[in-house]
């Protein structure tokens, strides 16, 4: 390298004797080294890293009074010594950050079984909830959910139901009839009308189901309410025979009780008696506490039955078939009901049937899901 | 129904056990309730014969100390020889020297009345005697409710043998259901020909007696066939009414529920449960002139066996004689030709009652009876003559009667009718084949005339069915006798369904968020008291004090139907708060009803014979209460818990005003808050809730806010409690389905606060709607981040972020200024806005 900065003087510049550079690196690694802390590398870094005063720092800023050769050996010693602390400082820095973010986390612990409950709980009623399961199960069959008014007709309720004219069901000791009686206005004793009023507005063929409160003139004790949750289904078309009934009833156990022993339940059908069906039967659900095949002798539910009384079913009598403008000779349904409230007390353990219409949110809040409050 | 199994095994050699019996019988639609066991526990109950008595004195009832023999030989089961006589002491003295009675030795455990635990027998002092076993009374046996004194047994009873052999214990007693279409098995004779069906056994008809030939008797007159087809009448005479039923028949009777009387009605009980007819026994020399059946006049009366004087009325049927009405045809017998200690003449009737007329009798008198609910689902026609043979046979048998030779039997019954069944009738109903010999052989069983033709059968019922009237009615009886296991399992294919309505995934998640929003649904009933509306201080002409009232209410002070969820939930929340839970959250979903103003006149009601017409149907919808579905909340004390984080909050006005903004986003409906004055809410803290339709119209479906302390107090819960209560339906049928996605721009968003001052009662709601109108399409939000009330006398502040982004470009300075600016006059000059300094 020859002569540019010929003109500058020969200057020594002390700061950059090989010694002070090293002496300065060796100081600089020595206090990283035994900085103790984030705080303290920092003073560190000030002072012998990165800060104005540091001597390193410094050194650079002579660089340019040296002569060219002079400045091209000393700078290539800046340079390594510098990187060399650098390097240290970082792998310092790194080190503490690392002891100091686990000491955080550590200080930081709080005890996470305290219960944290700010929000407020709230539940679905179990009846209002089995109403929804139940038409999940059926409008995944293609049936739809039909409505009708609780206080009905009793055209609706007994005559298109084929009940005769003196049947005791439409006695004021099991009905309940509003003022004045001369109208024929009754709180619905059945979902039943619901039917009436579906193969009446809708096309056919119809396939629907009908949950709603139905009414009887019952006084309340710890068996009976005056006012129960009722699930009735009906299907009208062509060549609908009681198997199809069989197979709906075994396809609504198997929905609806899913979860209960792998959904094996399975139904029967008893010989009965209906007005508005004809033949008529009574269903009973296999027993869902003990599965009923063997039945348990002592289970809760069945009794050892095995067997649990479910609701009522049969073929749509010809009658109500003609009195909704249906053609018997051509259409033939089923239809099926069962009582909701008996359901949701024997699968949830529920003894008193009061409970179900009380108001206490002691028992809503048993819906809420699992966990201590 | 009790059946008595022994009874049974007599019309069905070789019937199985009761339990068996119980299995085949539900499945054939006569379901079994109970199988109870009966005359247990009378292993160590022997006859003996009362051979002294000896009188004690000098305690305060009479006492006797008896020597009775057992016979000779030693009992079963007894180290005691029954050879020897034993000293019984007893407190009963209906017996004499001689009597055969029932004696439970000691070592016996009796079985006690109803099957309650009875007593262990063993010798012991008493009265100064030593008791060495007891004599007992039916009601000690378990076999009876008697107690009235020692059940003396027949003087040819043999000694020594054991009790229960003598009254054909043990046995078993099934109650069954009986559906109101089977009245034919309500008798022995029926269920016994169910059971011969099931097990394919022979059944030995009770009825089937021959009939002796008989000069005319009683004269009978039917004067009303319309409620009488059928009336036999049987005398006999001579009857020795010192004798009791033996105790096989008076067991019997106690096993399928009936105490023994005397005999004449015990045998007309024994009939009654035997063959199913209902009997009547008049003391015929009590009887004045010929027997007539009619209708009752008005104003006669009648005093009915248990003493009461019924007043009648024209529909009755009533058996009259010369002397007014005698006998309330198929409901009850009049006192004054009833059969007494004294009576030896004895007029039997065996008679087919309307099912109708003893249905509403029975009814309007409240005397529900054994006959009139038999004759109620119908009985035999065909019977009355057999059956009246059996009760005449019986009194001579057991009573030492002599039947008169005379008889009347009055018969206008029609002819039987012919039900056509096509042969395929049943496959398509059932859903599987029935061989045509199988369906005649079903039919056959039940009793039908069965004749094959080419396309079908014709079938004539048995004159006990009333049910088999139509081709659907034979189809079940085939069906019910094969088994409705044997019919297969098929799932039809429905048509596919459109799914659940909007309005009902509405309800649905309504219901959803309300329990996610920390609400306990409640399902309350819908009666209330008629002071409700006074005490929510409801104003005389509001619509909610169109309550529809039950005509035959469960309770006399809850007789209206619920025009508001509100009085319901009011009511839970009182008792969820005097239980010790101050913090209640309820919300129910239900139906409320409106009395619609009533029609000049009940409209007619259509037949069943053809649809309705249109207009028919609409006259009946008219006729019914409005009942549109609601949805209410209520809430008091902390809406959010205490806990180590703070205190939690109290519900405030808020909460119920915020309910319903929430239940109409989830649903998607538009929804404007509104103040407003409305009973039960406190009207400074009252909002309406304003739902807008897709048309823009406007309409109140609800309100929300604290409610009235008056009503508050009244329903004693703690201050402040808060509600919500809005038409369901009416938010529903508002649902904003057209729901249009705004451009999401990129571009950074300007808020600009401002601090408006109003007067006092400004609703922020109008404020708000002046600053949207006002700030331009650009607009993004508007949040109220703070109220200041002491601004000022009758001011406050208002203070808004105020955020407008643009969908294509970053706005500049100066043009969110402008639209602020533009957003604070347009408030000024609709609300009167000034911005705070």
């Amino acid at each position: 390298m020859s002569a540019p900065n010929s003109s500058y003087d020969p200057v020594q510049v002390t700061d950059l004797q090989p010694e002070e550079i090293d002496a300065a690196r060796d100081t600089a690694l020595t206090e990283i080294a035994a900085a103790g802390d984030l705080d303290a590398l920092a003073d560190v870094r000030t002072r012998q890293v990165a800060g104005r005063g540091a001597p390193l720092v410094l050194a650079r800023r002579e660089l340019g009074a040296l002569p060219p050769q002079a400045r091209a050996d000393a700078g290539k010693r800046l340079n390594a010594a510098t990187r060399a602390v650098t390097e240290a400082y970082e792998a310092r820095l790194a080190v503490l950050t690392e002891e100091r973010d686990a000491r955080v986390l550590v200080d930081e612990a709080v005890d996470v079984t305290v219960p944290a409950g700010r929000s407020p709980r709230g539940a679905r009623h179990p009846l209002s909830a089995v109403v929804d399961r139940v038409s999940d199960v059926f409008v995944a069959m293609g049936y739809e959910v039909a409505e009708g008014p609780e206080a009905e007709h009793g055209w609706y309720n007994f005559d298109a139901l084929n009940t005769p004219a003196d049947h005791p069901s439409r006695e004021l000791q099991d009905t309940l009839y509003l003022e004045p009686t001369a109208s024929q206005v009754v709180l619905r004793t059945q979902t039943s009308p619901v039917q009436v009023r579906s193969l009446l507005d809708r096309p056919l063929p119809v396939y629907v189901i009908c949950p709603g409160r139905v009414f009887r003139a019952d006084t309340v004790d710890a068996t009976h309410l005056p006012v129960f949750s009722q699930v009735e289904g009906l299907a009208i078309d062509e060549g609908l025979t009681m198997a199809d009934l069989r197979g709906t009833l075994d396809a609504f156990a198997a929905g609806l009780f899913a979860d209960v022993r792998g959904g094996s339940l399975r139904t029967r059908l008893r010989p009965h008696f209906f007005p508005f069906t004809e033949p008529s039967a009574e269903v009973d659900l296999q027993c869902f506490g003990c599965g009923g095949d063997p039945a348990d002798p002592g289970c809760r539910i069945c009794s050892g039955e095995g067997w649990i009384e479910w609701g009522g079913c049969g073929m749509v009598d010809p009658a109500v078939l003609t009195a909704c403008g249906v053609d018997p000779e051509r259409y033939t349904g089923f239809a099926f009901g069962m009582g909701l409230e008996r359901t949701a007390m024997a699968l949830h353990n529920i003894r008193d049937i009061r409970e179900l219409i009380d108001g206490d949110v002691r028992f809503a809040l048993a819906f809420a899901g699992a966990g201590e409050l | 129904m009790r059946v008595v199994h022994s009874w049974l095994a007599e019309l069905v050699p070789g019937l199985p056990d009761a339990a068996t019996c119980g299995d085949a019988l539900t499945r054939a639609s006569l379901k079994l309730e109970t199988v109870e066991r009966a005359g247990e526990g009378l292993e160590d109950v022997v006859v003996g014969e009362v051979l002294d008595i000896e009188e004690l004195t000098g305690f305060k009832k009479p006492i006797r100390f008896v020597q009775v023999g057992t016979g000779a030989g030693p009992i079963s089961g007894s180290p005691i020889s029954g050879s020897q006589p034993r000293g019984i002491v007893c407190g009963a003295t209906n017996f004499a020297v001689g009597d055969r009675v029932p004696v439970a030795l000691p070592g016996a455990e009796l079985p006690g009345p109803d099957g309650k635990p009875g007593s262990a027998i063993s010798a012991r002092q008493t009265y100064g005697r030593t008791s060495d076993g007891m004599i007992c009374s039916s009601r000690e046996l378990g076999i009876g409710d008697d107690h009235r004194g020692i059940l003396v047994l027949p003087p040819d009873t043999p000694i020594g043998v054991e009790f229960a052999t003598v009254i054909g214990m043990p046995d078993n007693v099934l109650d069954l259901e009986i559906t109101s279409d089977r009245g034919y098995a309500l008798s022995h004779r029926g269920v016994a020909r169910e059971l011969g069906i099931a097990f394919d056994l022979p059944f030995l008809d009770p009825a089937d007696v021959d009939l002796p030939s008989l000069s005319e008797g009683y004269p009978v007159r039917i004067d009303d066939p319309s409620g009488c087809s059928r009336y036999v009448a049987r005398t006999v005479s001579g009857l020795d009414s010192a004798i009791t039923s033996p105790p096989p028949l008076a067991s019997r009777l106690a096993l399928a529920g009936m105490r023994s009387i005397s005999l004449a009605v015990d045998v007309t009980n024994a009939v009654l449960l035997g063959l199913g007819q209902p009997l009547h026994a008049f003391d015929l020399d009590k009887l004045s002139g010929a027997i007539v059946v009619r209708r009752a006049r008005p104003g006669e009366t009648i005093v009915t066996l248990d003493g009461e004087k019924r007043n009648l009325v024209a529909e009755d049927l009533v058996i009259t004689d010369d002397s007014g009405p005698i006998a309330i045809a198929g409901v009850m017998g009049g006192a004054s030709t009833e059969v007494t200690a004294s009576t030896t003449r004895v007029l039997i009737e065996s008679a087919c009652f309307d099912p109708v007329s003893v249905a509403r009798t029975a009814r309007r008198l409240g005397l529900p009876s054994e006959a009139s609910r038999r004759f109620e689902r119908g009985v035999d026609p065909a019977l009355a003559p057999f059956a009246a043979e059996v009760a005449v046979r019986m009194l001579v048998d057991f009573g030492g009667a002599s039947a008169e030779r005379v008889g009347t039997d009055v018969d206008l019954t029609a002819p039987p009718t012919t039900v056509g069944l096509p042969l395929a009738e049943a496959e398509r109903l059932i859903g599987r084949g029935y061989p045509v010999e199988v369906q005649r052989h079903r039919l056959e069983q039940l009793g039908c005339a069965v004749e094959v033709t080419g396309t079908g059968l014709r079938v004539t019922p048995p004159t006990w069915r009333f049910d088999l009237e139509r081709p659907a009615d034979l189809v079940e009886e085939i069906a019910r006798l094969e088994g409705y296991e044997t019919i297969p399992v098929r799932l039809p294919r429905a048509p596919a369904g459109r799914g659940l309505t909007p309005a009902q995934r509405g309800r649905r998640r309504v219901a959803d968020a309300l329990a996610d929003a920390g609400f306990a649904e409640v399902l309350l009933l819908p009666f209330l008291a008629g002071d409700v509306a006074d005490r929510l201080g409801l104003p005389a002409d509001d619509e909610r004090r169109a309550a529809p009232r039950v005509a035959n209410p469960l309770a006399e002070d809850e007789r209206e139907l619920r025009t508001t969820l509100l009085p319901g939930l009011l009511a839970a929340a009182a008792r969820n708060v005097s239980r010790g839970n101050p913090d209640v959250a309820l919300a129910e979903v239900g139906t409320v009803f409106r009395a619609r103003p009533p029609a000049d006149h009940a409209p007619e009601v259509p037949g069943v014979a053809q649809r309705p017409t249109a207009a028919q149907l609409a006259a009946l919808d008219a006729t019914l209460p409005d009942q549109p579905r609601h949805v209410a909340v209520l809430l008091t004390g902390r809406r959010e818990p205490a806990g180590w984080w703070g205190p939690g909050r109290v519900a405030d006005w808020s909460d119920a005003v915020e309910t319903a903004r929430l239940l109409a986003r989830v649903v998607g409906t538009r929804l404007t808050v509104r103040s407003a004055q409305t009973a039960p809410w406190h009207p400074g803290r009252c909002a309406e809730l304003v739902a807008t339709g897709s048309d823009g119209s406007e309409r109140v479906i609800g309100h929300a806010g604290e409610l009235h302390p008056r009503v508050v107090s009244e329903w004693e819960l703690p201050p402040r409690a808060v509600a919500m209560e809005l038409d369901l339906d009416q938010m529903l049928a508002r649902i904003d389905t057209a729901v249009e996605v705004p451009p999401v721009s990129p571009y950074p968003p300007a808020d600009r606060d401002v601090a408006l001052v109003v007067a006092a009662e400004m609703p922020a709601g109008q404020v708000i709607a002046a600053l949207r109108d006002g700030a331009g399409p650009l607009l993004e939000s508007t949040r109220l981040f703070d109220v200041y009330d002491r601004i000022g006398p009758g001011e406050r502040s208002l203070a808004f972020r105020l955020r407008w982004r643009a969908a294509d470009r970053t706005l500049t300075a100066e043009e969110v200024n402008e639209l602020r600016d533009t957003a604070v006059r347009a408030a000024a000059e609709r609300t009167g806005a000034r911005l705070r300094s």
